[in-house]
């Protein structure tokens, strides 16, 4: 796990006294930090430079805000350039006449097809009628893969014989669309390498024979350094008009969108966030800019914990925090709650801060073992949950047959319990009070 | 249907090579002095190409360290230790592919979505079959539409057997089919076709563990190789790939592909120093012949060759 920005920030600005003001020093030894973590998120290596030059800037001589600490101040800065420079979602351009053509590019093993279906069920349901249009005849059971998704999504899907020219699919395919029955078009193209003036021309002659509205870069959000020369050798032979970022639902960080962002200046659209075809999200560059820095998926974590709790049970729980009042009973509660959101690990590190407690749980607390938590507690009275103080050996010894485990298991929860405990009223005395004012 | 140009391996590696550090070669160590912008411009090169902060301030720290005991004083003299230096971590765990003589060999196949792992199976089966080796290929990945399809048009290209089941099948049936097929008809390679998954999705690594456990109880030490396919394009996350399938499913090694792309696949060196996982393979294209095993020597032998046409 990587220690976030923040975390490090706070560590580089703790040996400095509470200033009003951030001295060039102050900010250099920051964006030293800053340039580490845009470098590991892949930012492009000249995109930082810039990056960091333009923060520096604005940076030195910044007045610290009361409520902020220095390291604070500088996140905030950091922060707001990057969302300036990740700039404002954009929707797709389905003005003019229909039928609207979109045409997605990008390189082998970038989630295009996949996309396309995404696009499709979007749009449809957005009210539009899309069509798509397999102009893929080099991997092999490409069209089939269209052909597959189509059909699951009961899309029609216009595809030929792969000896057929992927220009002349795709120009049959708006024709067709253009007698009315359908009102957008998805054009799938072939992975390719924007090195390959071959396969460079092709896409030049498709755009050429359908105007497309949109050309969108379909780009992997693990890209590393080369995003950039691949989002400008697109850009520079076909003219893009927008960004998709897919697979963004592993842990990339994501730093090609920014690369491709600032060498090519289109908008990012959408993201790719999974294999089902619902997947699709649109962009926030506030979440993304916090996931470049690596400091974690707030917003993200806050909207997945306001979908699942009910707000009035949140303040309820929010108060036991804040108050230690906290027992096994709600611990079972925000247990049950929490592994709706997914792996526990993975929603921990969602949030700011508490990369340090999810250090002091066991390295890696497989679901299996949460299971295991789950039952042991399940297993007791609600007495015993409320006050875990009176579990004896005898109590303990029924708990463990009852769960199907082990007295030393109850024990090790009860004492990991005790644990979290302590942690948070540490944090609730004021140590952990950025972590609260987070969640309001 | 095959619109594209073959390229000989050769062709294709000296092109990667070339693009891997061909700046490097001519503007860096053509410079003269071995001043303070030389150690910068390095230090860029390399993370420009992938290699990541920690392992460039490695090497940069060990080859300047070395270029001061030895007094140098102009650049030209230190692309010798910096070879030397990338050489070493990269041979450092290096291990032949299938060591050793067995009847069944079980190859199996990972990696995240989009990395290259169904065409680069199949240019490992075209690898085999040239070295007479009866190959049989198990389309372990039953999920992502028409994924079958695909892995049994390259099965006919390769001139290899196939075993499938219906799309949504057990992963897990479809490895042990493949093991009793194999048996039966006298195969002496398995290569197992998985499908692509983010390794932070826990539930799918579980599922290769158990295509890993049925293939172990079927044949005494197998999976032989588990080779995780990792996209040269993709940046640091390859680390993460690399530690995540390692620890679920043990990975024994790794094929670099897409490598030519104009990426470098710099990511690899972090892979070797920060995992010791060896780097087994490397695809350099689209056609059956566009796999080669990994020569660290001759890999980085390449990254200095001269360039003449690249800005």
């Amino acid at each position: 796990m990587f220690e976030n920005l923040s975390e490090k920030l706070q560590a580089t600005f703790s040996k400095l006294a509470r200033k009003g003001r951030l001295s060039e020093s102050d900010v250099d030894a920051g964006l030293r930090e800053v340039r580490l973590a845009l470098l590991e998120a892949d930012v492009n290596y000249r995109v930082v430079k810039d990056f960091i030059a333009r923060v520096r800037e604005r940076a030195i001589g910044a007045e610290v805000a009361k409520s902020l600490t220095p390291a604070q101040q500088m996140v905030k800065i950091v922060h707001e350039e990057l969302i300036a420079l990740l700039g404002q979602p954009a929707k797709l351009n389905l003005s003019g006449q229909a039928p609207h053509v979109i045409m997605l590019v990008g390189l082998q093993g970038s989630g295009k097809t996949t996309m396309a279906a995404k696009l499709a069920l979007y749009l449809r349901r957005d009210g539009h009628k899309p069509l798509l249009v397999a102009a893929d005849p080099y991997r092999p059971a490409a069209i089939t893969q269209l052909e597959v998704l189509g059909r699951q999504l009961g899309i029609p899907v216009h595809a030929e014989d792969v000896r057929t020219r992927p220009e002349e699919v795709a120009a049959r395919a708006v024709k067709m669309a253009a007698g009315g029955a359908y009102s957008v078009v998805i054009l799938d193209t072939a992975g390719r390498l924007q090195i390959d003036d071959e396969m460079m021309d092709e896409l030049e002659r498709i755009s050429r024979l359908v105007h497309p509205r949109e050309v969108l870069l379909v780009a992997d959000a693990m890209t590393g350094q080369e995003a950039v020369r691949v989002a400008e050798g697109f850009h520079a032979r076909l003219g893009l008009t927008g960004l998709i970022l897919t697979k963004i639902d592993g842990d990339a960080r994501g730093g090609a969108a920014l690369s491709i962002r600032s060498v090519t200046g289109v908008p990012i659209k959408f993201l790719g966030v999974g294999e089902k075809t619902d997947a699709l999200e649109p962009f926030h560059p506030d979440r993304l800019a916090s996931r470049i820095l690596g400091m974690g998926d707030v917003l993200t974590l806050i909207e997945k914990a306001e979908a699942l709790f009910d707000e009035e049970q949140a303040r309820k729980m929010e108060q036991k925090l804040r108050e230690a009042s906290f027992d096994l009973e709600d611990f079972r509660q925000q247990l049950r709650e929490v592994r709706k959101m997914g792996p526990l690990q993975q929603v921990l590190e969602m949030i700011p801060g508490f990369s340090q407690v999810s250090r002091q749980l066991p390295a890696d607390l497989p679901e299996k073992q949460l299971k295991r938590i789950e039952a042991i507690i399940d297993s007791m009275t609600p007495a015993e949950r409320r006050d875990p103080q009176i579990l004896n050996g005898s109590r303990k010894r029924r708990i463990a047959m009852g769960s199907g485990t082990s007295v030393q298991e109850v024990n090790q929860l009860l004492h990991q319990f005790r644990d979290m405990q302590r942690l948070m009223k540490q944090f609730s005395s004021g140590r952990g009070r950025g972590l609260f004012s987070l969640f309001q | 249907m095959f619109l594209r140009r073959a390229k000989s391996i050769q062709e294709s590696l000296t092109k990667t090579r070339r693009s891997f550090f061909g700046r490097l070669a001519t503007s860096l160590f053509g410079r003269g002095d071995l001043d303070e912008a030389f150690w910068d411009e390095l230090e860029e090169s390399l993370i420009l190409a992938d290699v990541g902060v920690d392992v460039t301030l490695e090497v940069v720290g060990n080859v300047r360290r070395r270029a001061e005991e030895r007094a140098m004083r102009k650049a030209s003299e230190v692309e010798g230790i910096l070879r030397q230096e990338l050489v070493r971590i990269l041979s450092q765990n290096q291990q032949p592919y299938l060591p050793g003589v067995r009847d069944l060999s079980v190859v199996l196949v990972v990696g995240v979505n989009g990395s290259g792992k169904t065409t680069s199976i199949a240019k490992l089966a075209h690898y085999h079959v040239a070295r007479g080796d009866r190959v049989l290929l198990g389309a372990a990945d039953t999920f992502r539409a028409a994924a079958i399809d695909q892995l049994r048009i390259w099965a006919d290209r390769a001139r290899v057997d196939i075993v499938a089941h219906q799309p949504g099948a057990d992963p897990g049936a479809v490895v042990f089919d493949t093991i009793q097929a194999a048996r039966a008809r006298g195969a002496n390679v398995v290569i197992v076709d998985t499908a692509g998954r983010l390794h932070t999705k826990h539930n799918l690594m579980a599922e290769l563990q158990k295509i890993r456990n049925v293939a172990a109880k079927q044949v005494h030490q197998a999976p032989h190789e588990v080779l995780l396919v990792v996209d040269a394009t993709n940046g640091q996350n390859a680390i993460a790939q690399a530690r995540v399938f390692g620890e679920a499913v043990g990975v024994t090694g790794v094929v670099v592909a897409k490598l030519d792309s104009s990426a470098k696949g710099g990511v690899i060196l972090a892979i070797a120093r920060e995992l010791g996982l060896p780097i087994k393979f490397v695809g350099t294209g689209e056609t059956l012949d566009d796999l080669a095993p990994f020569d660290p020597e001759a890999f980085v032998a390449g990254l200095f060759e001269p360039v003449a046409e690249e800005a």
